[in-house]
């Protein structure tokens, strides 16, 4: 078997320079210092992400993307398809726990400054990554056709009608014309398993080169007990011993899903009927919650703004803010100018935290 | 100064000719002089604005007669056509002259009916006025006076959620009642009825009195029993039961058909424990042990029991496989199918014929095993997931701990 891999691992060499990959790979290092735990949160979200395509390409061996067929045939791989009842579970379950990881990935790296130079578009092209994956849990969301999953969708594409000039637009481009129907069901399944998967695929191989050409981050609080000699500065190699620890997490991801999958079904619903009106108390998955609550505790008018167009507006820009942060924030060191982003994160999260709670009160 | 004065007068008597209550296009002395009086003869004036009739276009001359453009007394004079209120035997006619001229009625509400008088005569109370019982009810006393309202008004008297009060409001009065010896609990019966909270619930084509009894009409024209008014509702009861034993039995007996085990007016949501030989059936208030009747009885309560009891146990079987997270939809699908046999069962009761009965339970029978099984399939499979999990989970363990122990080995070893 070692004889086997050698040869292997020659052959590739001759003829595409693999040595020269597999040393810079062997050199791969992780500091270790107080907050390494979150450094195995990026490679969490690529199992997730990983997972999620594995099973998606299996439920699309079942799945039929049109109103009248679209909940039976999950109801089908639900029922019928052997572990088919696994496989839509591990999916929906692998999602929500993908958005989750991502966002604390998002959060971590934000507290701990991985943002700053050189690392600006690594930071840049994981927040376009990060809502790429909001973009796979909306357009995922519609696809079973039940009720939750149709009114979801007519609520969240409304929002988009609401931008004075391009809403209108929007609105017809998101649903497939004016209200949400097969054809808004056949091009959210375009986007969930064509569009959106050749975006992040090229942005996450973009993600990953860069993280691998500039290595990990330090944090800069860290970077100044070193300079100052009260901490000594520690390295583990990535392979094998960090992989080794990172493959225990996957292992227990999958044990997590396996059991939620098994204990917790994700509940099929009921089909869509687009004449009912909307259950009582309709609402977004937990990562919409915030945006929901804001939106319905924005006034009709603010200022000269229609409520709804003030708060897309208002989380645009503040989208916008999050993802520049690299390009305003420029420390390098540890300072009270960092401090104050630190604040401006800590509000951020805890403003996410507090709106999305509130919904259930 | 003088020409100001004149048209500051002149402004002050208009203004205050406009001010005045109850101003029309047109003068109306009736409304501006009995506005400024107390009591009954003041009352009709501050009525009459939310009255029907006033919405649309009528005044007090129109029905009283007289000249409401003379403010003197002379505008109640009989030579100036003033009929004034009419006594209590003349209501119905007062009324009538309007409201049966077809013609005259189209001008204003095309889809009223104008019979109301010709049906009046036939009923009980107008038989009664006929014959000078004044306390009997007349138009006004259902419909009110100068505050009429349209039926079609939540708020009024004859607005089906108020009829019951309405009715109520001699009937239930044992003073009133007394000299023509009827009972006058109908109403507090009628309350507790099923009929009565549906209606309350929303339901304005639930029956309430005028329902069975009529309104205008004593009964609906062709019945011969308020009895018989239960099926132009419930039509396959009502059709069932006339073929059935009892039907021609019950007619020879002179009993009261559906009102015999149902009530008339006390008409309860009615139980499967009703039929059978049980304390609470019916069935034993005629019938004993022995008799054809009991043992049909018997017979039918055994298989509505059945299939409640098994349609019961798929119920639960079905619940605590969801409770599990299992898919049942086509499970629940097959038991609907039950609970429609159950329905339709039920309505058979009404032939008294066992045979008729179990026709329907035992397919019904059937449905409810089939979802059973498919409950008791569905928790084995729920079981064996679970099996699987913890399985699969004792890989993963090994699978860490296996990790685990290789990375202390690698880190244990001093590094070259």
């Amino acid at each position: 078997m070692p004889g086997l891999l050698a040869g292997l691992t020659q052959w590739l060499d001759d003829r595409f320079g693999a040595a020269a990959l597999q040393e810079f790979l062997r050199h791969k290092t992780i500091p270790l210092h107080r907050h390494t735990i979150w450094y195995y949160f990026g490679g969490m979200t690529l199992f997730l992400f990983v997972i999620q395509v594995l099973t998606g390409i299996l439920l699309l061996l079942y799945y039929r993307p049109t109103p009248n067929d679209a909940f039976e045939s999950v109801q089908y791989v639900m029922t019928q398809v052997r572990f088919g009842w696994l496989i839509r579970s591990v999916h929906s379950w692998s999602a929500n726990l993908m958005i989750f990881t991502a966002s604390v990935h998002m959060f971590s790296v934000y507290f701990l400054k991985a943002y700053r130079k050189p690392r600006e578009l690594t930071w840049v092209t994981g927040m376009f990554l990060f809502f790429i994956v909001l973009g796979f849990g909306f357009t995922g969301y519609l696809l079973p056709w039940n009720t939750l999953a149709y009114f979801a969708t007519k609520v969240g594409t409304q929002m988009g009608g609401s931008i004075p000039g391009v809403g209108k637009w929007l609105l017809m481009f998101l649903r497939g014309g004016d209200e949400v129907t097969g054809a808004t069901l056949t091009r959210f399944f375009g986007f969930h398993v064509a569009v959106l998967p050749g975006l992040a695929t090229i942005m996450l191989a973009a993600h990953l080169l860069l993280v691998q050409r500039l290595g990990m981050s330090v944090p800069p609080s860290i970077e100044a007990r070193i300079a100052e000699g009260r901490e000594k500065s520690t390295i583990m190699p990535f392979f094998p011993n960090f992989l080794l620890r990172d493959m225990i997490g996957w292992y227990a991801a999958l044990g997590a899903l396996g059991a939620l999958a098994a204990i917790f079904p994700w509940e099929l619903g009921t089909k869509a009927d687009p004449f009912a009106p909307a259950p009582a108390g309709i609402r977004p998955e937990w990562y919409f919650l915030f945006m929901f609550q804001t939106l319905k505790l924005l006034p009709s008018k603010v200022l000269f703004l229609d409520g709804e167009f003030a708060g897309i507006l208002g989380f645009s820009l503040a989208g916008m803010v999050w993802v520049a942060v690299p390009f305003i924030d420029r420390q390098v060191g540890f300072s009270r100018v960092t401090r104050i982003f630190t604040g401006l994160g800590v509000f951020a999260l805890g403003y996410i935290v507090l709106m999305s709670a509130l919904v259930f009160k | 100064m003088g020409r100001i004065k004149k048209v500051l007068g002149s402004s002050v008597v208009l203004f205050l000719a406009l001010a005045s209550p109850g101003w029309t296009e047109t003068k109306d002395s009736c409304v501006s002089c009995h506005s400024t009086l107390d009591g009954a003869l003041g009352r009709p004036a501050k009525d009459f604005g939310s009255d029907v009739h006033h919405q649309a276009g009528l005044i007090c001359s129109d029905c009283h007669g007289g000249n409401p453009e003379d403010d003197s007394m002379d505008a109640m004079s009989p030579a100036k056509g003033f009929r004034g209120a009419p006594a209590k035997a003349k209501v119905p006619e007062f009324c009538g002259k309007c409201h049966s001229d077809g013609s005259y009625m189209r001008r204003y509400n095309p889809k009223l009916r104008t019979d109301q008088l010709s049906q009046y005569a036939t009923s009980v109370h107008g038989q009664r006025l006929k014959k000078g019982d004044t306390k009997v009810a007349a138009c006004v006393d259902c419909h009110g006076v100068h505050n009429i309202l349209a039926v079609s008004d939540s708020r009024a008297p004859v607005y089906p959620t108020n009829v019951a009060d309405t009715c109520a409001r001699c009937h239930s009065d044992s003073h009133s009642m007394a000299e023509y010896k009827i009972p006058t609990d109908q109403a507090a019966h009628y309350q507790k009825s099923v009929h009565a909270t549906i209606l309350t619930d929303g339901d304005t084509s639930a029956p309430t009195c005028t329902t069975c009894h009529g309104n205008h009409g004593a009964t609906p024209p062709g019945l011969t029993s308020v009895a018989n008014v239960c099926g132009t509702c419930h039509v396959f009861f009502a059709q069932l039961f006339q073929k059935s034993p009892h039907g021609a039995a019950f007619e020879e007996m002179g009993l009261p058909g559906c009102v015999q085990c149902h009530s008339n007016h006390e008409i309860l949501k009615p139980s499967d424990e009703w039929v059978g030989v049980g304390s609470k059936s019916v069935c034993i208030t005629c019938h004993v042990e022995g008799d054809a009747g009991y043992a049909a009885a018997q017979k039918i309560s055994e298989d509505l029991a059945k299939l409640n009891q098994s349609q019961q146990q798929a119920e639960n079987i079905l619940a605590t496989a969801e409770r599990t997270g299992m898919e049942v939809s086509s499970a629940r699908l097959e038991l609907s199918q039950s609970n429609e046999a159950i329905v339709k069962a039920r309505v058979a009761v009404h032939t008294l014929d066992p045979a008729e009965v179990g026709k329907l339970t035992d397919p019904g029978l059937k449905s409810s095993a089939k979802a059973y099984e498919a409950g008791t399939a569905a928790l084995h499979e729920s079981n064996l997931r679970r099996k699987g999990l913890g399985l699969s989970l004792i890989f993963i363990v090994m699978a860490i701990a296996g990790l685990a122990l290789k990375i202390r080995e690698m880190e244990s070893k001093p590094r070259p």
